[in-house]
Formats: C-alpha cells, structure tokens, sequence
C-alpha cells in the first residue's frame, strides 16, 4: 500500500505528538499575539480540527479539499474562523491557527521517512499544498464573519437612526444624525410618513445638525421627503441649518425653494407653533416679596 | 362602476374614491366634477384617496390636472388621505404635485377650505 507510511499512517501513529506540538505552537503564539480566548478553548478546537484532518486525509488524498470527504474540515475550520472574527481576533491570528500546524506535521514526517529523502518532499509538498489551501479557507471564512458583523451593525444603525419625535400636538421633529444616503432617505421618509398619519401631525421638522456636510445628493434626498410630507398633507421645516452647510448649499446651487428653512430647531419650533395656531407664553413672573 | 360620486357637503364638494381608479374613471369624474361645480357654484373641492392602495404617474397627472382645472374654474381643491407607501412612490416618479393642496384627512381638509375660502375673502356659502 502507497501510503502505508504516508501523511494518513504518520498522522495515525504520531497524532498525539503532533497535537501535543501543536498546542504548544498555538499557545506560543498566543503569548506574543494579543489576547482572546482561553488556552482550554485552543485546545479543544485543535484536538477537534485535527482529528477531523486526520479522517480526511486517510479517505481522500486529493489535494483538491471540494470533496466530500472533506466536509467536516470546512464546516469546523468555518465556524472556528467566524467565531473569531466575531472575537475580534485578526486575520493573521485566525489564519495562523492552520498554519502553524505545518511545524508539527514537518517533524513527524521527517522522523516517520527519514530514510527516504525523494518520498519526503514529495509529502511535505502535499501537505504544504493542503494547508495553504485550508489557511486561504480559514480566511475566506473569517472576512466572511466579518463581514456578517458589519452588515448587522449597518441595520441597527438604520434601525435606531430614525427616530421620530412629538414635539407638540400635531408637530413633529426628525432629528437626524449622519449621512443621508438613498437607503437612509427611504427608511426615514417611511418612519416620518408613518408617524404623520399615527400622531395627525400637521407639521414635521427635520433637523439637520448632526448631518455633517449637505451635498447635492443630501438635498435631493431632503427635497424627497419634504414633496412626499407634503403629499400627505404636513408641512416641512429644515432647521439646523450651520453656517458652514448653508454656504455650501448656496455654492452648489441647490434649490430649496418651498421649503421653509430655519437656523435652529427652537426657530423652526415657534414657526411651527405659529402655523397650527398654537402659542406658548411665559408663566406670571413670580413677585419679589410677596 | 361607472361614475364616482360626487357628494355636496355643506358649500363644498366631496369626492372618496374608493375604488381602484382606472384611467377612464379618471378622466368621468375629471368632467363629472367640472360639470357639478358649475351647477352647485361651490368653491371648495375635496377629493379623498385614503382607500387608494396603487396610484400610478397617469393618475397622479389627472389628479395635478384637476386641481388646476379646479383653481382656473374659481375653487380651491385639497387632496386628502394620501397613504405613505403612495406618497414614496409619487416622489420616487418625480410627481411632487406642486400646485395641489393636501391635508392628511377629510377633517383637516374641510379646516384648510374653510380657511383658505376666508382668506380669499369669499364665503364657503353658495349664493
């Protein structure tokens, strides 16, 4: 049999040692890297991966991994990779997790074939080859992870970024903070639209202090809302408007005719008042005295 | 259905279109109401789209066309009840209905008539 004393046999004999290197390795890194999990975690999941390895590569000895031998590999060394990237590791620490099982395999090889030098490189070539392969996987999967987490943070930031709030009766204010990209504009034009027809609001005010530069796409994204507001009957008030950003608007030319707009939210609030036929007036001032 | 109804409220006429309003449709009731306005002599038209799911570009034009057919024959129109989802879309066309007074219900529709009629200095009243 070919591969009575190849990587599957080494592999069988020596699994052990080979764990027991590795760990090693993998904790040796761990002291220079930044921290993470514990070391006990390290372990299981080396002990696992290689175990699975080793059934692997005794069933099919392609170089290939698509196979369905292989299936186990990929499944363990994609949830170790995302977990980690949800961990916050980096991608060097994830990857080296495979790759510093090369040294353990390196030495079992050399000591199992010692006396047949041809037979070795072209072993250490196959395993050199698998794990490469299983590194670049490794980190596939983890910007993958990664990639999941920040897609999740984009929607709790859409989700928690639009709220609407009831100034007063029939008034209310959408303070909005950040860029205004397309998908922003629709998610914050259906809230407003939505909280208009709830509250029976007549007026909205949309604050644009914490939008930190209006360009032509901003205002158009603006104008949108302010035309569907007023299709469901509410006027609109832009208030916030900092000096900086209407300098900006006036350069570019943006057309924000039929929008009332005002320099602050308590300006655009008064207007507000006005335009519903309400008014707030200060108490009786309390007499000195008396 | 082939016409909808147009309702003589007080000095103004009200408009619910409660079905889904097909371009022929739309173009009847553009005479119908033209042709009730001369004949009740109101000055105030109020068209409700609250049970309108679908509104499409034609419609949305139809309804543009009216209002300014409405202001040259002497009334002010509002349009009242426009859903959300069908303001988003109208915007998304490009259809901002610029001459065209909306309300968000039939109540706040009547308040803007009567008010717009005082300021213009007529009463609601027909003669």
């Amino acid at each position: 049999m070919q591969n009575d004393k190849g990587l599957a046999a080494v592999l069988r004999q020596h699994e052990g040692k080979v764990l027991q290197d590795w760990t090693g390795a993998l904790q040796e890194v761990r002291r220079h890297g930044a921290a993470g999990g514990g070391d006990r975690d390290t372990h299981a999941q080396a002990r696992g991966f290689l175990g699975a390895f080793a059934t692997a590569i005794r069933r099919s000895a392609d170089t290939d991994l698509t196979g369905s031998d292989w299936d186990d590999v990929r499944a363990l060394l994609t949830e170790l990779s995302r977990d980690r990237a949800v961990a916050g590791f980096s991608p060097t620490e994830t990857a080296t997790f495979v790759f510093s099982l090369k040294q353990p395999l390196f030495v079992a090889l050399r000591e199992a074939l010692a006396d047949d030098p041809k037979r070795l490189s072209d072993e250490l070539w196959a395993v050199s080859l698998i794990l490469d392969k299983l590194g670049l996987f490794s980190i596939e999967a983890y910007q993958k992870g990664r990639e999941e987490v920040i897609e999740r943070q984009h929607q709790e930031l859409l989700d928690l970024s639009t709220p609407v709030v009831e100034l007063w009766q029939g008034i209310l204010a959408l303070p909005l903070i950040g860029t205004l990209d397309s998908e922003r504009t629709q998610i914050v034009m259906e809230s407003l639209l939505e909280a208009i027809v709830d509250k029976e609001a007549t007026v909205a005010i949309l604050d644009i202090t914490g939008v930190p530069t209006v360009d032509t796409l901003v205002a158009q994204h603006l104008m949108k809302t302010v035309a569907a507001a007023r299709l469901m009957g509410a006027e609109c008030i832009i208030s916030g408007i900092r000096p900086q950003i209407a300098q900006t608007i006036v350069h570019l030319g943006v057309n924000l005719d039929g929008v009332i707009t005002k320099a602050t939210l308590a300006g655009a609030l008064q207007t507000a008042l006005r335009k519903t036929g309400q008014s707030v007036q200060r108490a009786e001032p309390l007499k000195a005295g008396t | 259905m082939d016409h909808i109804p147009i309702l003589k409220v007080d000095s103004f006429l009200l408009v619910t279109i409660q079905v889904e309003l097909h371009d022929d449709l739309a173009m009847s009731l553009q005479d119908d109401l033209t042709q009730k306005l001369l004949k009740t002599n109101s000055h105030g038209v109020l068209i409700d789209i609250s049970a309108l799911e679908i509104v499409d570009s034609y419609i949305g034009r139809m309804l543009s066309q009216i209002s300014s057919i409405v202001s040259i024959m002497d009334a002010t129109m509002v349009l009242v009840g426009m859903r959300p989802a069908v303001a988003i879309t109208l915007v998304e066309l490009g259809m901002t209905m610029a001459g065209v007074r909306t309300a968000l219900n039939v109540d706040k529709g009547l308040a803007l008539l009567r008010r717009s009629l005082d300021e213009g200095g007529r009463t609601g009243a027909a003669p």
